[in-house]
């Protein structure tokens, strides 16, 4: 059995007057990570086989795919959905998922090396049609964890938004999907609106031949997988208003509009399934100001089973006032980390993107900010990605844009800008 | 759970009504201090507004024949974290005078069940071990054994660990034996007034070294036994008290002339005077060599 722990890192003293909380909800999983879990699991391969893909890129989604097929474990339930305009299930032969064996992986590696690349591109049908299986594997398999990786290289141009949204949100809670794009045509926006909606990764892929091992890699880590469907359940006072509830490790993801309703005070917030991992969450909350030695519960934090109602940790989030300026005015070394990833991920967004509308001051002060507080924070990845896009001076920290970038590097400082990194120094330790 | 059922009837009763619709009972008795709301969870906290209760230990004072003690939550803090016991132990022949003193730790969840369970569960150990006619020290090491387990049994899963402080005072007729984990302190206030123990804390900070829960690992405590010079006081006390008094000599100043409980109360009294910050927890235990009456030379005030 998986054991959940949590922990509160904040300052819970307040001044006089004031009811901001931050606190920072460290969620850590550990379980049997060497025996292969024994729970039910289902995976949808979904290949982009548009004709943008041809030649060196179908081939190695062919061998990525292969790569996946064989990491499955025995017994876990799954098909393969090849995507263009529409989708089509090449493996099994019908409409189902069908259990991990010798045989089927045999037939399911014949199937993938008859892809061939032709047609458009029209994600949200892709993932429809994986939902559709998912749902049918849920009846016989409920509480099965179900994971589907989508691989695209293009801009999803055969859908219309509304379309695509009203594909997306059908998929919503039915599956964790972790997405890649290869190449430099996908859309990093596109990829990430899936990713988050479905609870998943969204990496880039710089080379096809890197393919291979990256669909191992993921195969294998949604293997590990041994809770699904865990959800964050959130109570705060009557009178608080709740401003952010935000996953901060190990990427960034805005929880807050994402939120079920349990009862008038508390709110569930979906985190997917689990395996041996830690995540992070950064819950903002305003109370109403206490007096002086006063202490209020401004937020307790349950991770739970919504389907059986089970919890798996808990930890408070606590308020309390004090007119001690030392105790009142520090701030948390953890919550002061994480406010700083955060500030890091919009810089490097807003950079690119006036840097994209033309807009080179604001993108050259962004980028360089973000430059600066990547080194402070330890985002060694994320710094070199930004000296490929500006160049900067670390003497007089001036930053200047490059005038050739690879439209690689762009994409790959993009789409890592939600990726954080922990505190390099624990203040506990 | 913002509504309950009216205690009286039973009918449903929403949060924030001082009187049941149906029958016209008071509710407002189990309410929450601050938003009304008959909604007060078993930790403390309202589930309505989230303000912690305040609870029956706001303060305490306990009086045994020769000894006494004052707990208080203080000035600043919302409710009593400290807890404390005395007793009377030992044989008939040998009886000795038993105190506990356990401050919870703010920072854990549930500090004043983690103290209040510490307290109960040495001071029982304590007893039986004096009554069966074990030496202090044997009898002490066991007391925190106990102690610690029962407060580490306090841990729920996937929580933090609710910790507290200890310090215990066996008062003999010849000897006073001493055993602490955490910052609480014993003191000797009489001939040659000192601290008997050393906080297990970083110096200069709060930072405790050493506690009782689950996350605190093997719990060794310090045991110290010690033989007076002449009639005094033992002192047992949080840090509400010696953060602003640590020096011996001011304390005995304030202790010795004044019966057990008006010792521990004026000690108190210094304490929220001097800022109340956090919550303060006394005890007073005399120590005289010989029989009872040799034992009141510590008040010579008192037989004028």
């Amino acid at each position: 059995m998986t054991d959940f722990t949590m922990r509160v890192d904040q300052n819970k003293y307040l001044p006089t007057g004031s009811g901001e909380v931050h606190a920072i909800v460290t969620v850590e999983a550990s379980g049997p990570i060497e025996r292969a879990p024994t729970v039910e699991a289902a995976e949808i391969i979904i290949v982009d086989t548009s004709g943008s893909m041809s030649y060196d890129k179908i081939a190695e989604a062919r061998k990525a795919a292969r790569a996946a097929i064989d990491t499955l474990r025995d017994g876990v339930h799954f098909a393969v959905v090849a995507g263009n305009h529409e989708a089509q299930i090449i493996f099994p032969d019908r409409a189902m998922l069908v259990p991990a064996t010798p045989e089927s992986r045999s037939a399911a590696r014949e199937a993938v090396t008859r892809l061939v690349a032709e047609g458009g591109t029209a994600m949200g049908r892709w993932l429809r049609r994986a939902a559709d299986l998912f749902s049918d594997f849920q009846q016989a398999y409920p509480g099965a964890i179900k994971h589907a990786i989508l691989l695209t290289d293009g801009k999803n141009e055969h859908e219309k938004p509304p379309e695509f949204a009203a594909n997306l949100a059908y998929c919503a809670g039915k599956f964790v999907c972790d997405c890649r794009g290869v190449g430099v045509d996908w859309v990093v926006a596109e990829l990430r609106e899936i990713a988050s909606t479905l609870l998943g990764s969204v990496m880039d892929i710089r080379r096809p031949e890197d393919l291979e091992a990256d669909f191992r890699a993921m195969t294998q880590a949604a293997m590990g997988k041994t809770v699904a469907d865990v959800a964050l359940r959130l109570w705060t006072p009557r009178a608080a208003k709740l401003n952010f509830v935000k996953q901060v490790s190990p990427t960034l993801e805005d929880l807050t509009g994402r939120r079920t309703e349990v009862d008038a005070l508390t709110g569930d917030y979906p985190t997917g399934a689990w395996g041996g991992e830690s995540r992070e969450y950064h819950i903002n909350v305003r109370v109403p100001a206490g007096n002086v030695g006063q202490e209020m519960r401004a937020g307790l934090v349950r991770l739970v089973l919504p389907g059986t109602g089970e919890v798996l940790a808990k930890g408070n989030i606590l308020a309390q006032w004090s007119d001690d300026p030392v105790q009142s005015t520090r701030i948390n070394p953890r919550v002061a980390h994480y406010t700083g990833q955060q500030e890091l991920a919009s810089l490097i967004q807003e950079g690119l993107q006036a840097r994209n509308d033309g807009d080179l001051d604001t993108a050259t002060a962004r980028l360089g900010k973000a430059r600066g507080i990547a080194e402070k924070a330890g985002n060694e990845e994320t710094a070199k990605l930004l000296d490929k896009v500006i160049e900067f001076d670390p003497g007089t920290g001036t930053a200047r844009l490059r005038r050739d970038v690879d439209k690689a590097d762009e994409i790959a400082l993009d789409t890592r800008s939600v990726r954080t990194v922990r505190m390099s120094k624990d203040p506990e330790a | 759970m913002v509504s309950g059922s009216c205690p009286a009837c039973g009918t449903l009763v929403l949060a924030g009504e001082a009187f049941c619709e149906q029958c016209g009972h008071a509710l407002g008795v189990a309410g929450c201090t601050t938003c009304g709301a008959p909604a007060v969870g078993a930790d403390g906290y309202c589930e309505n507004c989230g303000m912690l209760q305040p609870s029956d230990r706001d303060h305490v004072e306990i009086e045994l024949e020769v000894a006494a003690g004052v707990s208080d939550r203080g000035l600043r803090h919302n409710r009593n974290e400290d807890a404390m016991a005395l007793t009377a132990a030992g044989t008939a022949a040998d009886t000795v005078a038993v105190g506990v003193v356990c401050d919870g730790v703010s920072t854990s969840p549930r500090p004043e069940e983690a103290s209040q369970t510490a307290v109960a569960t040495a001071a029982a150990v304590l007893a039986k071990h004096l009554g069966e006619g074990a030496d202090a020290e044997t009898a002490t090491r066991e007391a925190v054994r106990l102690a610690a387990e029962a407060v580490a049994a306090l841990a729920e899963k996937g929580g933090d660990a609710p910790a507290c402080t200890y310090v215990s005072a066996v008062v003999g007729r010849r000897q006073v034996t001493v055993g602490w984990v955490g910052d609480s302190r014993a003191y000797w206030l009489g001939p040659g007034s000192e601290a008997l123990t050393g906080d297990d804390a970083t110096p200069g900070t709060h930072m405790l070294t050493a506690w009782l829960g689950a996350d605190a690992g093997e719990v060794v405590p310090h045991i110290r036994t010690f033989t007076p010079d002449g009639p005094g006081v033992v002192l047992l006390c949080s840090d509400g008290l010696w953060n602003y008094h640590p020096e011996p000599a001011a304390l005995a100043a304030v202790a010795l002339n004044a019966t057990p409980r008006a010792a521990a109360q004026r000690l108190v009294q210094l304490a929220l005077e001097a800022g109340g910050h956090d919550n303060i927890t006394v005890l007073v235990i005399p120590f005289g060599p010989g029989d009872q009456t040799e034992a009141t030379v510590v008040f010579p005030k008192e037989q004028q």
